[in-house]
């Protein structure tokens, strides 16, 4: 029933629906597991700068409004039926990677903002954090390419 | 003062029911519970215990979220000014809505302008030196009221839309103004904590409240909006199936 031309639209609001869901995930988490859970984060640091507190704000606040929206678009395509689990969870990966990444190289390092821990020494968690940033962004890629290769195989 | 603003309260209240009496087609009771609700948020934020906690950042900041965030969030979903239409007669109501159709109307309930008066205003309050004066006249104090209900309720009334407006922006347009919104009222709150206001006490709890308690209600404008949208595209795949030749 479904026409060729409608296919197309679903699947980009599958991919817009999966990456801010993976963003706003993932800000979720660095929230609640690293600064409510672990306190291993501070809500302000002493040291932050000016650019530090506008990123953070705004990160927190795309990162909310980004769950939000993601749910609304994924509930969305579920109920036209056409839902791609390769491609969710590629975007949802590329999306949680994207700000993983970002958190570790422009947050912590470039504006230093705060820090993954304090009174250690960091070298080895900023490489885990990071590095664990890049390992999913670049596996939800892989998953993306794959499921477009097997949707224009079909 | 507790007197007069109950008053007007009361006031408020009597005029839905009025409306609701004399709307053309029945009205959901829901909507008339959210309004007496909201009047009830306004009403507490203006003469409950936080309103006499006027140097302790905390007390006055659960005042500004009932009266700039809450209370507004409960007015808009009573929907008054499609009640008010409806209520009126007819030639009143076309009058009144070309008055919401006009040029300055249409500028300031635009999601970006009216968030902007909202969250701006915030910025002066705070980060002026106008918090040490408000503090000290109590005049002030009841205009800086007036203004917080005022462009709360009209910032979130644009960004939700469930009034009728003259040319409603797209669901992510209106989304988008209400997290920058929301990123302006975080900074904000953070910078609270970084460089409290001068004669405040309990900056930081005050701030923290801030923060948290508006990402909170700003979740929730946020869920209302996207659940408006998921039932508008309902809508929009009905009229596509109508539209579609009957199968044979």
């Amino acid at each position: 029933m479904a026409a060729p031309d409608d296919v197309r639209p679903d699947r980009r609001r599958l991919l817009v629906a999966g990456l801010l869901l993976g963003l706003g995930t993932a800000g979720a988490v660095d929230e609640i597991v690293f600064h409510q859970l672990l306190h291993w984060h501070h809500f302000y640091d002493r040291a932050s700068s000016a650019a530090g507190l506008v990123s953070d704000g705004l990160l927190h606040a795309a990162s909310w409004s980004a769950t939000v929206a993601g749910l609304a678009l994924l509930a969305d395509v579920r109920r036209r039926r056409s839902f791609d689990a390769a491609t969710w969870w590629g975007a949802v990966l590329v999306g949680a990677g994207a700000f993983q990444t970002w958190d570790g190289v422009v947050q912590h390092k470039l504006l230093r903002l705060h820090q993954v821990r304090y009174g250690v020494d960091l070298t080895g968690y900023d490489l885990a954090w990071t590095g664990a940033g890049v390992l999913v962004l670049l596996a939800g890629a892989l998953l993306l390419l794959r499921a477009r290769s097997t949707s224009r195989a079909s | 003062m507790t007197a007069a603003v109950w008053t007007l309260l009361a006031a408020a209240a009597a005029l839905q029911l009025a409306g609701v009496a004399r709307s053309r087609a029945a009205w959901p009771p829901v909507r008339t519970l959210c309004w007496l609700a909201g009047l009830g948020c306004v009403g507490a934020a203006l003469t409950g215990p936080p309103a006499h906690a006027h140097a302790d950042l905390r007390g006055h900041m659960a005042a500004h979220l009932l009266l700039g965030m809450v209370g507004p969030l409960l007015l808009v979903l009573a929907r008054p000014v499609t009640l008010l239409l409806r209520a009126l007669p007819a030639p009143t109501a076309r009058r009144v809505s070309g008055v919401l159709r006009s040029a300055p109307v249409r500028l300031v309930s635009d999601p970006f302008v009216a968030t902007g008066l909202n969250v701006g205003g915030l910025w002066l309050l705070y980060r002026t030196g106008l918090l040490q004066e408000v503090l000290h006249s109590p005049g002030l104090h009841l205009a800086l009221s007036a203004h917080v209900l005022a462009t709360g309720w009209l910032a979130t009334a644009a960004v939700l839309a469930l009034d009728p407006v003259a040319h409603p922006r797209g669901a992510g347009v209106r989304a988008a103004a209400l997290a920058i919104g929301m990123a302006g009222h975080d900074v904000l709150a953070k910078t609270l904590v970084a460089d409290p206001p001068a004669g405040v006490v309990d900056a930081e709890a005050g701030a923290r409240l801030m923060y948290d308690g508006g990402t909170v209600v700003h979740l929730l404008v946020a869920a209302v909006l996207w659940r408006q949208w998921y039932r508008s595209r309902a809508a929009v795949r009905d009229a596509e199936r109508a539209a579609l030749p009957a199968p044979a």
